[in-house]
């Protein structure tokens, strides 16, 4: 029988989560999952942090609670502590009330209604995005409508940031351009500016009146601090002028699944943030309507609550030490096996992910003879490792690096 | 405590700028030196050409300054407008949302035991792959066709769950806009004010075909009929599976089979918004039976889910895009394009409402309480449908008929008035509707059936 969607062909899977469901395949005992950013326990088990455990049985055992639609911009309480967690809680934008916030569906979902308002309603319809970068972000502002262009930003020789050429690349965008920026522990390869080089970055995109749309996806998750993690976004909003910034909760307090995250957008004057949310709105109704309600409460339980809040910090701060305690070991091993090559990479980069320079030939090799998963671009979740696993990883980085393939 | 917003941002030359370097600059709760000027000038700006850099947004002015306030949701905004009334006998007949008698939210009850069971088993909170809950998805497709049905036998239904109606009608709209081209929906006269939203931002071009007919508070049926064949081969024509919306007017069986007819006969793709199934007569089965009639025609077909009302998880946004195809291929394909469109637009879908819904279909005792829930449910919005029409009739000594209010189906009711009486129903009796003249059955009370009945009587003979 003949199909109205006989053109429609196979699409090939995702190619960050199809590694993944390459690994649910693979019936090895030793297979083992560095794709996806996923936190791991040292028991290779995910992990759902005590405060959120707390926090969804309070908000399960009180009675009063409701499933009735959230407005469009979402659940007030979660917006309001949000932006207060990454611009800081002293913030004069947010003092001034310049600061439009609306509940989006994670870093994803906040990145593609910021595209969308910003291809809608502003000028500049150029996207300026680092490369390489997370290999959704392009799709995203594509289908959001605007044209993508990138900047140098990771130096393969150095396994290190390019600035002269990220400097020279964005100071040759058209005025006005919107720049994407990794708020901190820059995904894929964890290479991050010093603050003296965002500091440069700040006043050369302040010259040309560059558009920063910040992606915060692993605030708290980098360094194991807060503040630290949000200083870049916070030196753009401390300079009075505008910025875009995504949140997402996916990482810091574990809630992947809730799709919980934020878009708040910094605009010179009240009256202009409140005009900006009543646009986001109508990106948002003929979307979804409104947000989801579950994960939203949990992070707004957490973070009005003193003790809840601490507790998150605490949480946060070993998950961070973890995993850059896996830097450190890998990096050892790699040393005790005189592994050839320069490996400090490793102990340099930040946050969750490792580009660890392997090329996709060495990538397919681990694959296939050491039933390691990642992404073809190199890249490793340090979040799925453990002491118990970081010997066969070095093992297999090993075989592939000196040509046992 | 304060940043030095401006210094850091208008110092164009250098004798100024080295006075900054012992500034301190607090951003947060964190404090560093400014280091502006030390160490190595980025190469751009030399002294001669700092004098023409201007560090700060040029004239102070927002990019955004030339955007204007967009108008509230025409839906949405009516609770906003009614949070807003304090007058006493204010009534909410805005949004479509079950109230109990008392004119409370309800959460169900096998809702909240899904909940405490789904806490006690320690589930964890990682991602779902882009097509949603596996276990929600099978349950949902079963739900909708029935598990025996063949489209579900044979696999021939692309399922992936999606954010409640919208988010579904959105992903659908995304795949009729990328792989058919030009291809147009058809939506019913009126429709759901926000079906027209959903087309437009995905680009995906519609017109309207004739539904609601004022003269008789009834179904068009000819004029439906006759818009559905003139319209090009190949359009999406978007039925309510039930309980249609605003205007509660379903066709009857007979109606559906040459509904059915025409749209064979043209090849076009019947598209079905399911946002009632069960809440509309009560019955599961009986609410999808249009749908199982054009997959048992072995038509290719959408359907969009929502689970917003019938168990009231309006806020966890669940519901799920449904494809029918001629072959468990085509299906396997057209899922593939379902996840490469949801990718960019939020990832994946939320996990928790998914997994209210697989325990609550998947646990046989539960399934059985929530129908039993849904026809209390729907039992109440009849009983004040009843209601209302005879305190109508009870005052309207005119002799005008009043039952078309009986014969419509579904948390909605058209009430047949216009803009000019719908907007005295809420200046006057502080009674909050929509503009088309749409009552939410579900928000009204046996209580408050007869003053209802005195704003309708009231706004319809005294207001043009």
């Amino acid at each position: 029988m003949s199909s109205v969607f006989a053109n429609v062909v196979r699409a090939p899977e995702d190619p960050i989560l199809g590694v993944t469901v390459a690994y649910h395949k693979d019936q090895s005992p030793n297979k083992l999952n560095l794709g996806v950013g996923a936190y791991r326990t040292e028991e290779g088990k995910p992990l759902v942090l005590n405060v959120v455990k707390k926090a969804e049985q309070m908000l399960v055992n009180d009675q009063s609670r409701v499933k009735e639609y959230l407005p469009i911009v979402g659940l007030a309480d979660f917006n309001k502590l949000s932006a207060k967690l990454i611009f800081g809680a002293d913030s004069p934008a947010i003092q001034e009330n310049r600061v439009a916030t609306v509940q989006c569906l994670s870093g994803t979902g906040s990145l593609r209604v910021g595209g969308e308002f910003l291809a809608r309603h502003y000028h500049e319809h150029t996207v300026y995005i680092p490369q390489p970068t997370w290999g959704n972000h392009p799709k995203i502002f594509t289908l959001a409508g605007l044209s993508v262009k990138t900047y140098r930003y990771y130096n393969p020789e150095t396994r290190g940031l390019d600035f002269e050429g990220m400097l020279e690349d964005l100071g040759s965008a058209p005025l006005g351009a919107i720049v994407l920026l990794h708020a901190c522990a820059h995904n894929p390869t964890g290479v991050d500016p010093t603050i003296e080089q965002w500091e440069q970055i700040r006043q050369l995109m302040r010259s040309k009146s560059l558009l920063p749309f910040f992606d915060s996806a692993y605030q708290g998750f980098a360094s194991g601090s807060l503040d630290a993690d949000a200083q870049s976004v916070r030196i753009f909003v401390a300079d009075g002028g505008e910025c875009l910034a995504a949140q997402s909760y996916a990482k810091n307090m574990g809630l992947y699944g809730e799709r919980v995250g934020a878009l708040s957008i910094v605009c010179k004057t009240a009256d202009v943030a409140s005009k900006v949310e009543s646009q986001l709105k109508l990106v948002i109704r003929p979307m979804y309507s409104s947000p989801p309600l579950h994960g939203a409460s949990i992070v707004a339980a957490i973070l009005k609550d003193g003790d809840l809040y601490n507790e998150w910090t605490l949480e946060l701060k070993a998950m961070a030490d973890r995993i850059i305690s896996m830097r450190q070991e890998l990096f050892n091993a790699l040393q005790a096996k005189e592994t050839p090559g320069d490996w400090s990479h490793i102990v340099k980069q930040i946050g969750m992910f490792t580009f660890t320079g392997l090329n996709s030939e060495q990538v397919t090799f681990m694959t296939n003879e050491y039933h390691i998963y990642l992404t073809s671009d190199g890249r490793i979740s340090m979040a799925g490792l453990s002491s118990r696993t970081v010997p066969h990883l070095a093992d297999a980085i090993h075989a592939a690096v000196t040509g046992k393939a | 405590m304060a940043a030095i917003v401006s210094v850091v941002s208008s110092t164009p030359n250098a004798a100024a700028a080295s006075s900054l370097s012992k500034e301190k600059m607090k951003l947060g709760s964190c404090n560093f030196n400014s280091l502006l000027w030390q160490g190595k000038r980025p190469s751009f700006a030399t002294p001669k050409s700092l004098s023409k850099v201007t560090m700060s947004v040029a004239t102070n002015v927002s990019r955004f300054e030339s955007i204007t306030m967009a108008p509230p949701d025409p839906i949405l905004g009516v609770s906003e407008a009614f949070k807003a009334d304090t007058h006493e006998m204010k009534l909410n007949l805005g949004v479509g949302a079950y109230r109990t008698e008392d004119l409370q939210p309800y959460v169900l009850n096998v809702v909240k035991k899904a909940e405490n069971l789904m806490l006690e088993s320690g589930e964890n909170k990682e991602y779902l792959p882009i097509e949603g809950l596996v276990a929600f998805n099978k349950a949902t497709a079963e739900l909708l066709f029935g598990a025996d049905n063949s489209v579900i036998q044979q696999q021939r239904v692309a399922t992936v769950q999606g954010l409640s109606g919208t988010g579904s009608l959105r992903l659908a709209a995304a795949l009729i806009e990328r792989y058919f081209p030009g291809a147009k929906v058809l939506i019913s006269s009126p429709t759901w004010g926000n079906h027209k939203n959903i087309f437009n931002d995905a680009k995906v071009p519609w017109s309207e075909y004739r539904y609601y007919d004022p003269k008789t508070v009834g179904l068009d049926f000819d004029g439906m009929i006759s818009d559905i064949k003139a319209a090009p081969e190949g359009s999406f024509v978007l039925l309510h599976g039930c309980a249609h919306n605003p205007t509660g007017i379903d066709p009857t069986p007979e109606q559906w089979v040459k509904i059915a007819d025409v749209i064979e006969e043209k090849n076009h793709i019947p598209f079905f918004d399911v946002a009632y199934q069960g809440f509309a007569s009560g019955s599961l089965d009986e609410d999808a039976s249009s749908v199982r009639l054009f997959a048992s025609r072995g038509m290719e077909l959408l359907v969009a889910q929502s689970y917003s009302k019938n168990l009231g998880l309006y806020a966890e946004r669940i519901g799920a895009i449904n494809v029918v195809c001629s072959s468990a291929d085509a299906a396997t394909r057209v899922k593939s394009q379902l996840k490469r469109l949801a990718r960019p637009m939020y990832s994946n879908p939320p996990v928790h409402g998914a997994r209210i819904v697989a325990n609550v279909v998947g646990n046989p005792v539960l399934f059985n309480e929530w129908k039993e829930e849904m026809k209390m449910m729907a039992g109440r919005i009849k009983s004040v449908r009843q209601k209302l029409y005879d305190s109508i009739c009870a005052k309207d000594k005119t002799g005008k008929d009043w039952s078309y209010i009986l014969k419509q189906i579904g948390m909605f009711s058209f009430t047949g008035l216009n803009k000019a009486q719908s907007d005295n129903m809420t200046n006057k009796w502080h009674v909050y509707m929509t503009k088309d003249g749409r009552i939410s059955l579900a928000g009204l009370s046996s209580a408050k059936c007869e003053y209802l009945a005195d704003a309708i009587i009231d706004s319809f003979y005294n207001v043009s």
